[in-house]
């Protein structure tokens, strides 16, 4: 059976002024990305992978071409759509976490609930069923700062998947990570994707991370690469 | 939808180093607001406290104080007899005719002397004022140069306790007794005999009547008989009517209160401002990634307003706090309407404090707005990197 495209990606370019200076960050990049993939996305610094990360998650805007995701062109809508859009269908993870730090685990994990339609009770069994897939169900009442680098990052795992996006964007999530944490981060999104079917993109610099993937691209100047 | 409050909240009490000057520079704004306002509602409160419904005041046409009027002899006893003139038991009219006069009196505090109010009453101008009373020694005796004092005058004048005596008009008058006057502009005066008052001060005339009326509709006929009579040159009002106009005393009081809270609210919006600003610096990567969940910018912009009005609420509670203690604290000024000594207490009602978070909200908002608008308007990819 063929896998449905969630991620189709027409003649991408992205171009950025730096003062006088035009640079490209993304060039013409054509890509199909299949449902349940775990893509991983490599480079080095400036090849302009983040930027199609950020292009495909709808948090950034390309110059020309098309990016569907799920068959909506997401370069098509405007600023409140898109926010709308990014809660409904995905969940990020930060290589820096990006937990709030006044807010428990479980709170981090509610927030992208607060802007659905679930009441109190169904947002509390959804976090803790989150909470409990990344193995830290009893951190639930521990802040950012009681937590380790590795539970940080599961509880953002958590955040990103607790409201059932299809995709899953993960920018560097192990960049900050030791070895053992690394290893346990990756290992989550694995099997999210073999578990749950979701679609995962992540970034990485590691050749080891992005061994966890199903696929591997390169980014170079802003072009794909074999 | 709103960010969480507790996300707010919780922010402000994590940055209490940063947040306590602020809070405390409101919370100084509004206590000075809510105090001087509270001297203005105390002075308002005194002159309202004054008078009884059943009473009709009567002084001379124009004048715009009891001090500056004169009622002769002979239109005192026209009008006792009118019918519209109430009687006590022993059917005698009750009407009261009093002479106002000013003494200068030192200060117990010795900061000078000041002008006091001395009231002189005919025997029946107790029982028309029935708030005040007796709360040491005993009243004056008609025909004795003997004087009954406000225990709040007692404590800010020399020579005013029971046993006292003090030197005025050539004369030494004694101190007999203290009166409360139960929080009426009465609590400003010194109380003796009308005709020895007329004695000693050398006055031929009364300075106004009080009159107890039968009822509502003969304190009508009442003001409309003193209205058209054109043998007296005066003019009537019921009494609470006449000391509710003599409020005027506290209209230099809020306009300094406001002027003051005005140019202290500058400062305080700057320094509400210059936290909030330090508060989105700090946040910047907390505020993009809040965005790439998909909290639109005017959720971020209200939240971070709602984060500085918190904050300001929090100054204006503590404001509050801070001028509770001197809530009922007796004080003095000179009115402008008697040039004596008016004694009220500062009076913090629940409105007044309500007035005071407003305004503490108010400039909490006002301090946020410029930081809350530049946090929603952050773009989220440079906020996401922002270390």
């Amino acid at each position: 059976m063929v896998a449905e495209t969630i991620v189709k990606i027409r003649e991408l370019t992205k171009i950025y002024a730096q003062g006088e200076i035009q640079v490209t960050a993304l060039d013409h990049i054509t890509l199909d990305i299949a449902a349940g993939e775990f893509l991983a996305l490599m480079g080095p610094s400036g090849s302009g992978k983040s930027t199609l990360l950020h292009i495909i998650a709808g948090v950034d805007r390309p110059t020309s071409g098309e990016c569907l995701v799920q068959g909506v062109d997401v370069t098509k809508l405007n600023e409140t759509q898109l926010a709308d859009w990014r809660n409904q269908n995905v969940g990020f993870i930060f290589q820096t976490f990006n937990l709030i730090p006044v807010l428990t685990a479980a709170e981090n994990v509610e927030l992208p609930l607060l802007l659905t339609q679930l009441d109190r009770r169904q947002r509390r069994q959804q976090v803790e069923m989150a909470l409990e897939v990344v193995g830290l169900g009893d951190r639930a009442k521990h802040l950012p700062r009681q937590l380790s680098g590795g539970q940080e990052q599961r509880v953002a795992i958590a955040r990103a998947l607790v409201t059932d996006p299809k995709l899953i964007v993960a920018d560097e999530p192990t960049g900050n990570l030791d070895s053992h944490s690394a290893q346990e981060v990756l290992t989550a999104l694995q099997s999210l994707r073999r578990d749950a079917g979701k679609t995962i993109i992540m970034v990485t610099h590691d050749p080891k991370a992005a061994a966890f993937g199903t696929r591997q691209i390169h980014l170079e100047k802003g072009e794909l690469s074999a | 939808m709103a960010l969480p409050l507790k996300y707010n909240f919780r922010n402000v009490l994590v940055r209490w180093r940063a947040t306590l000057a602020t809070i405390l520079g409101i919370a100084l704004v509004v206590a000075v607001y809510v105090l001087v306002q509270a001297l203005a509602v105390g002075l308002e409160k005194s002159a309202g406290n004054t008078g009884d419904p059943r009473n009709v005041m009567i002084v001379r046409k124009g004048a715009t104080a009891e001090s500056s009027s004169q009622v002769s002899l002979a239109q005192f006893q026209t009008i006792r007899y009118w019918p519209q003139v109430a009687h006590d038991e022993n059917g005698a009219p009750l009407i009261s005719a009093d002479v106002i006069t000013l003494i200068s009196q030192p200060r117990i505090d010795g900061r000078g002397e000041a002008n006091v109010s001395v009231r002189g009453l005919t025997p029946l101008g107790r029982q028309l004022r029935p708030q005040v009373k007796l709360v040491a020694g005993r009243w004056f005796t008609p025909g004795q140069r003997e004087v009954a004092v406000s225990e709040k005058m007692a404590r800010r004048f020399t020579g005013f306790h029971v046993g006292d005596t003090f030197h005025t008009a050539g004369n030494d008058l004694t101190v007999v007794g203290e009166f409360d006057g139960g929080n009426s502009a009465f609590d400003s005066e010194v109380w003796m005999d009308a005709d020895e008052a007329r004695s000693l001060f050398d006055r031929e005339n009364y300075s106004s009547l009080l009159v107890r009326v039968t009822g509502p509709t003969a304190a009508q006929e009442l003001l409309a008989r003193v209205e058209s009579d054109k043998r007296l040159p005066l003019r009537a009002e019921a009494e609470v009517k006449y000391y509710g106009d003599q409020t005027a005393t506290a209209l230099p009081i809020r306009i300094l209160g406001n002027f003051l809270a005005t140019a202290m609210s500058v400062g305080a919006v700057f320094a509400a401002m210059n936290t909030m600003y330090a508060s989105v610096g700090a946040r910047t990567r907390e505020i993009g990634t809040l965005r790439v969940l998909g909290f639109r910018r005017r959720s971020v912009l209200a939240g971070f307003i709602l984060e500085g009005a918190l904050l300001a609420a929090i100054g204006g509670v503590l404001g509050c706090l801070l001028s509770l203690p001197l809530d009922g604290y007796s004080t003095g000024t000179m009115s402008f309407n008697s040039f004596s000594e008016t004694v009220f207490e500062f009076r913090i009602t629940p409105w007044l404090a309500t007035k005071g978070m407003i305004f503490s909200i108010v400039v909490g908002v006002i301090g946020s707005l410029l930081p809350a608008l530049r946090a929603s308007r952050l773009p989220v990819i440079a906020a996401l990197k922002s270390v």
